[in-house]
């Protein structure tokens, strides 16, 4: 009896909730892992969010979510407080996406870089960074003396060493002595071991630092010591102005300004995105002129091809590191092959930590 | 001339009610924060600590967040009531989680009353042997506690983010640091549906009653006691000063290892690699907050479980920037250790008079 009076209470306080939210204006929210001032990930989800406040559209983040048990209770707290759409940006969020998504079936969810999608209110997206890494390829196999490179690698994730190959094979069309080293710091952010990282690396011969985490550590790093250097997820120029030859940024906002107006005139629908140069989700910043004209000439030229689909990333042949061929001569890695990367190319030196 | 002296006669019952002082301080200072910051002071306080517990959901929310906090609390209440400072309940919490964790991925697509009970008891277990390293170097080894414990805690994080990355990351999970979701019978039952509290908070009520009678009616809480009070008079009265050290540290390492499960099998399901955020080190604040008194740690953790909550609601409704919560949990600990400055020492301003010197 007591269990029955407290379920309905629960689900009138639900319901009334919903009736409250119905009348209320159309609001977008927004889940962050970092803080909005991180120069990376987080920063550009954040203009994403500006560019969407811009339209007049009422939006509210939340920053600094841990990726555990909290993060389903503010995906919950947001679409009980009345928003019609909400970003979850970060992979930790998946599991608390879906959870909330199924109690709130007249909300949309949005998450970032993730693989499920359990109810019809939840799209996913993510984009095609590995396109800027083949440019970062082709600059820094032209651009190095010592014919090594070093990459700060995150997580062992498909995302990760899709973007590790895509650079290798680029930077190898240019330069076929080119290797690769790495150094796995298991962490998105955090600036102490991403510069400890870059001079290892540094230490290591490499003369090109570039990086698949967030902090621009490694570019300062990179600048001191006189190396090249490439930015991540925003425009980290003017940190590291001399040693940084472009930066890829994540540009969010096209997309987010899209799928607002989407559901707030009722034409949003699930799917599942994966947007690269030719949309504008993957964008970079200006050239360093110091790679001199006729090289920034030859990466603009390749920029437009990738964006075409003149130019693939992944086009054949390309073989493991043991010589086993992946792609046929000729052909071209389908979405399933790249969503599911788990080995490197040749060329890449070390082994994908299991 | 000021001079500093000690009071003689401190009253208990001040003594119990500087914590509810501290917190109306912290309140006030945080008034003023949000007023500088540009934000109505009622307004913001209120969505802070009210509106975030004025609805089932939010009270469910409050006892998720609370029922760690108190569990290690009590359990670090041992340790510091007997002069023993155990600062690495974080990965005491941790390593009793990858033990219970381990558990239950062993027995993963099981179904059995027995595994539930097992994981449970396994992290308890976990917790307890991680904290004795420190117990027993301080014991045999004249260590000092404070730094072997805290150093212990980076140990139990790399070892958890190694064993996310690589052996127990799921199989199906694209390499991401986590492993699978434990099978039903690995989690904590749930007590009403659509809320997120569990059977967990039962394991703390439990504790809070055992603690309560081990600390006040028995010999073990009296040797604790006296030691807290002076080791000189513990070794006087022939107590075994070793086996009490290890024996507090057992229990607090216990407690901290209970949360670790608590958290893994009640609202995240998994191991991975931020299965707790910070909560062994917010306990040490909760466990002061408390007077180290079982009913005290309570009350203390249900205050500070509301000032994580309310962070995130002031940054939905306000934008009120969310570190304002770890800035609330520093002042009442700021607070607490200032009234308490005051409530065993007195200030006497002496003035400037010759004639008096």
């Amino acid at each position: 009896m007591y269990k029955l009076f407290l379920r309905s209470l629960i689900s009138v306080l639900f319901l009334l909730g919903f009736s409250l939210n119905a009348n209320a204006e159309f609001k977008v929210g927004f889940v962050y892992v970092g803080p909005t001032g991180d120069h990376g990930w987080t920063y550009q989800h954040h203009e994403g969010r500006n560019a969407v406040e811009a339209l007049g559209i009422k939006t509210t983040y939340v920053e600094s979510v841990p990726e555990g048990a909290d993060a389903e209770r503010v995906i919950r707290q947001l679409a009980q407080s009345g928003h019609d759409l909400i970003f979850t940006t970060s992979f930790g969020y998946m599991d608390p996406t879906n959870k909330v998504a199924k109690d709130f079936p007249n909300v949309k969810f949005e998450h970032a870089t993730g693989y499920k999608r359990e109810h019809s209110n939840v799209s996913t997206y993510s984009a095609r960074f590995y396109e800027g890494r083949t440019l970062l390829g082709h600059m820094a196999g032209k651009m190095t003396k010592t014919n090594t490179i070093g990459y700060i690698a995150s997580f062992p994730i498909p995302e990760v060493i899709r973007g590790i190959n895509a650079m290798t094979l680029a930077a190898q069309k240019v330069n076929p002595d080119i290797k690769t080293k790495i150094v796995w710091v298991f962490t998105w952010y955090d600036p102490g071991k991403e510069s400890e990282a870059a001079q290892a690396l540094i230490d290591q011969g490499a003369d090109i630092i570039m990086q698949h985490t967030d902090s621009t550590a490694p570019v300062q790093v990179a600048e001191k010591a006189g190396v090249w250097s490439f930015g991540q997820a925003s425009d980290m120029q003017r940190f590291a102005p001399k040693s940084i030859l472009t930066s890829i940024i994540d540009d969010w906002a096209p997309y987010y300004v899209e799928r607002s107006i989407a559901a707030r005139d009722g034409t949003w629908k699930q799917q599942d995105t994966w947007h690269g140069l030719k949309e504008g989700m993957v964008a970079m910043a200006p050239y360093n002129s110091a790679m001199g004209s006729d090289l920034v000439k030859e990466v603009e030229q390749l920029q437009k091809d990738l964006a075409s689909g003149k130019v693939h990333s992944f086009t054949g042949p390309i073989y493991d590191q043991k010589g086993n061929i992946l792609v046929a001569e000729g052909a071209v890695a389908d979405d399933g092959m790249l969503a599911g990367m788990n080995v490197y190319v040749k060329g890449v030196e070390g082994d994908i930590p299991k | 001339m000021i001079k500093i002296e000690k009071r003689n006669d401190v009253s208990r019952s001040i003594y119990f009610l500087t914590p509810v002082l501290a917190i109306f301080l912290t309140l006030f200072g945080g008034g003023i924060i949000f007023f500088i910051l540009g934000f109505n002071p009622i307004e913001a306080l209120k969505f802070f600590f009210i509106t975030p517990i004025s609805d089932l959901y939010g009270l469910s929310e409050l006892l998720v967040k609370a029922t760690p906090l108190c569990l290690i609390a009590i359990g670090l209440s041992y340790c510091f009531k007997s002069n023993n400072w155990n600062i690495g309940a974080e990965g005491q919490l941790i390593f009793g989680g990858i033990v219970g964790g381990g558990v239950a991925l062993l027995f993963y697509n099981h179904d059995g009353f027995y595994v539930l009970p097992l994981i449970i008891l396994s992290g308890a277990i976990g917790g307890m042997l991680f904290a004795m390293i420190p117990a027993i170097l301080k014991t045999y080894f004249n260590t000092n506690e404070i730094l072997v414990s805290l150093m212990l805690v980076y140990v139990a994080k790399l070892l958890l983010d190694y064993l996310v990355v690589g052996p127990w990351s799921n199989p199906e999970g694209f390499n991401f640091p986590e492993t699978r979701q434990f099978s039903d019978s690995a989690r904590m039952p749930i007590l009403f549906d659509g809320l997120r509290i569990h059977a967990g908070i039962f394991i703390t009520l439990i504790t809070v009653f055992l603690s309560w009678l081990i600390l006040y009616k028995t010999y073990l809480g009296f040797q604790i006691k006296v030691s807290g009070l002076s080791l000189k008079t513990a070794k006087y009265a022939g107590f075994k000063g070793k086996t009490m050290i290890i024996i507090v540290f057992m229990i607090s390492g216990a407690c901290a290892g209970l949360a670790g499960v608590g958290e893994i099998t009640g609202p995240i399901g998994q191991l991975h690699r931020n299965i707790s955020p910070d909560y062994g080190f917010t306990a040490i604040i909760v466990a002061f907050l408390g007077r180290l008194n079982p009913i005290g740690i309570i009350f203390a953790s249900l205050i500070v479980a509301l000032t994580y909550l309310g962070a995130e609601t002031a940054q939905i409704f306000l934008q009120v920037p969310k570190y304002t919560g770890q800035v609330f949990q520093g002042m009442i600990l700021f607070f607490l250790l200032g009234s308490d400055y005051l409530l065993f020492f007195k200030i006497k301003f002496l003035g400037l008079k010759k004639n008096e010197l």
